[in-house]
């Protein structure tokens, strides 16, 4: 119940901040890149819909995660509101996993909406609704997921602004997973094992990556769905437990 | 009954590149009665707001122990039974104050609760629906102490509760907080406000660099000449006289002050007073005030 509140709590203080507003700026670039589209290209036009809403969705909403999951914990900080709440019979893993919960509310709303809107496109432009894109929405959801747990996870022992160039830097390297084994796979000694280390520690994105299979979705090899939401849940779990071991331990001066 | 329990705690700031190592506190220890008011009182800097955040489990001591209900701090559910205000009063501000209340009274694992009685005890039922952002300093310390009350705390922390606050709102509290001792309840607080403290506490503590410096009961502390009389009209020779007796006197704007040490020294110079045909101009509490002897026990200690 105390999670449920500190969760339900984050979810407001995020619609009253007004963050929902992103979706404008999503609304907008559908707009102008469905509309240019619309006149370059002739064939597969359902296809680049497609591809575009889903990019755009997934950058958009990486981008909250990332601003949102590494100031939670800090702007409590920083604005100390958090001496008040922790002096409560509160213990910091339901703190932790309430603003988690609040984030994932959020981020649920905020993909709802801009998949709402990107098939809301379909029709306008005179083109069939895939009935295969609603699988990659939600494994960008479950993407966002990741990102938000490894934000609050670095914003538990450092600054937000050192948070945000963590959270980026891990956002971008779990996206260049298959390039970057191919390196470490070419590579010996020390930077074989570093790098390594961090394919093992950074997210894999490309297993939630479904966005070939929206127009093809009785492609999608059997398996791979549950593959992905245990990696995802797995992941998430791992990253919030490292998270709370940290947290645990932080003094608040 | 000890409600609380600090038994000689320490807390040291490990230094690293650009700060030195210090010692926040340096072995401290009270114990707090039930049903007391305690105050803890203390210049800036000398480690009360340490010490609090230490009591409610935000900081960890670096040696020593605190209970509470003689259970250690750090276990979550002993606050379940605590009050505590923090230094400065920052709330989540996108709330308003009944909201903010409520979502309060959900950490404490409250289901039905209404925050009306409660702001409304504190002056704010007219802003009960205003978002705190739009409160003045002096709400939100309000709004501030009402969060405290919101279980029923048998054991309130109160960190600086008089700051920020108007006369009318200093006076709330400190009715307030004698309304919780009549009720049997334990105030812990820290203030700059001599004052109030003197006015409130039954026991004080002086914590001074990390040090206590003085405690006890207040009326134990303050002990000092029991009156000074102020009188006019006495002549030379009754001066002598009582001079003679042990009771010499100082010349004032007001005629001759003299300082009895004992209720029988005060009949024995207003008896010569009578006799020598002068008049009485006052007589008042020779005791220290709290705040001298606050001031002198600080450059006791700062000399020593």
């Amino acid at each position: 119940m105390k999670i449920l509140a500190i969760g339900l709590n984050a979810f407001r203080e995020a619609i009253r901040d007004q963050v929902l507003l992103n979706l404008l700026f999503f609304a907008l670039a559908l707009m102008v890149g469905a509309g240019v589209l619309s006149t370059l290209t002739v064939g597969e036009r359902t296809k680049i819909i497609v591809d575009l809403s889903l990019a755009a969705m997934n950058i958009v909403g990486a981008l909250m995660a990332i601003f949102l999951g590494t100031s939670l914990v800090s702007k409590e900080i920083d604005r100390r509101t958090i001496y008040n709440i922790l002096s409560k019979p509160v213990r910091r893993y339901e703190f932790l996993l309430g603003k988690f919960l609040g984030l994932a509310i959020t981020l649920w709303i905020n993909t709802a909406l801009m998949a709402l809107m990107s098939a809301a496109v379909f029709p306008l432009m005179g083109e069939p609704l895939p009935a295969g894109l609603w699988l990659p929405v939600g494994m960008i959801y479950l993407e966002l997921l990741v990102v938000v747990a490894g934000s609050i996870f670095f914003s538990t022992f450092t600054t937000a602004t050192l948070s945000v160039v963590f959270a980026v830097a891990a956002y971008v390297m779990g996206h260049l997973s298959g390039p970057l084994i191919q390196v470490v796979k070419a590579s010996t000694g020390a930077t074989h094992a570093l790098g390594l280390a961090l394919y093992y520690l950074l997210p894999n994105f490309d297993n939630f990556n479904y966005k070939p299979y929206a127009l093809r979705p009785q492609a999608v090899p059997d398996g791979m769905v549950a593959a992905s939401l245990t990696y995802g849940a797995l992941y998430i779990a791992f990253v919030l437990g490292l998270a709370i071991l940290i947290f645990q331990r932080r003094e608040f001066k | 009954m000890i409600v609380l329990d600090v038994q000689n705690l320490t807390k040291v700031y490990t230094g690293d590149l650009f700060k030195p190592k210090s010692t926040a506190l340096g072995g401290i220890s009270i114990a707090v009665q039930q049903g007391e008011i305690f105050g803890f009182l203390g210049q800036n800097g000398a480690g009360k707001t340490t010490t609090l955040k230490i009591i409610m489990g935000l900081n960890r001591s670096t040696s020593g122990a605190v209970t509470i209900f003689g259970k250690p701090a750090d276990d979550v559910s002993v606050r379940a039974q605590v009050g505590y205000l923090p230094e400065h009063p920052y709330f989540y501000d996108y709330l308003t104050a009944t909201e903010f209340m409520t979502l309060y009274a959900r950490l404490f694992g409250l289901r039905r609760f209404d925050p009306a009685p409660l702001l409304a005890r504190v002056g704010l039922e007219a802003a009960r629906h205003q978002r705190l952002r739009r409160f003045s300093k002096g709400m939100l310390q309000r709004v501030g102490i009402a969060q405290a009350l919101i279980n029923d705390p048998a054991l309130l922390i109160l960190d600086e509760p008089m700051s920020g606050l108007d006369p009318s709102g200093r006076r709330l509290v400190r009715d307030l907080i004698l309304d919780l001792k009549a009720r049997g309840k334990t105030v812990f607080f820290s203030s700059h406000i001599i004052s109030d403290v003197e006015a409130m506490c039954d026991r004080i503590a002086i914590l001074h660099r990390g040090q206590i410096c003085a405690a006890g009961r207040i009326d134990e502390l303050l002990h000092g000449p029991h009156r000074r009389i102020t009188v006019s009209g006495v002549g030379a020779n009754a001066r002598q006289v009582l001079a003679a007796a042990g009771h010499p006197a100082t010349e004032t704007a007001e005629g001759l002050t003299f300082v009895a040490l004992s209720e029988e020294a005060v009949w024995v110079i207003l008896d010569h007073v009578r006799k020598a045909g002068g008049a009485v101009v006052a007589i008042v509490d020779g005791r220290p005030a709290l705040e001298t002897f606050f001031m002198q026990t600080i450059a006791d200690k700062a000399a020593a």
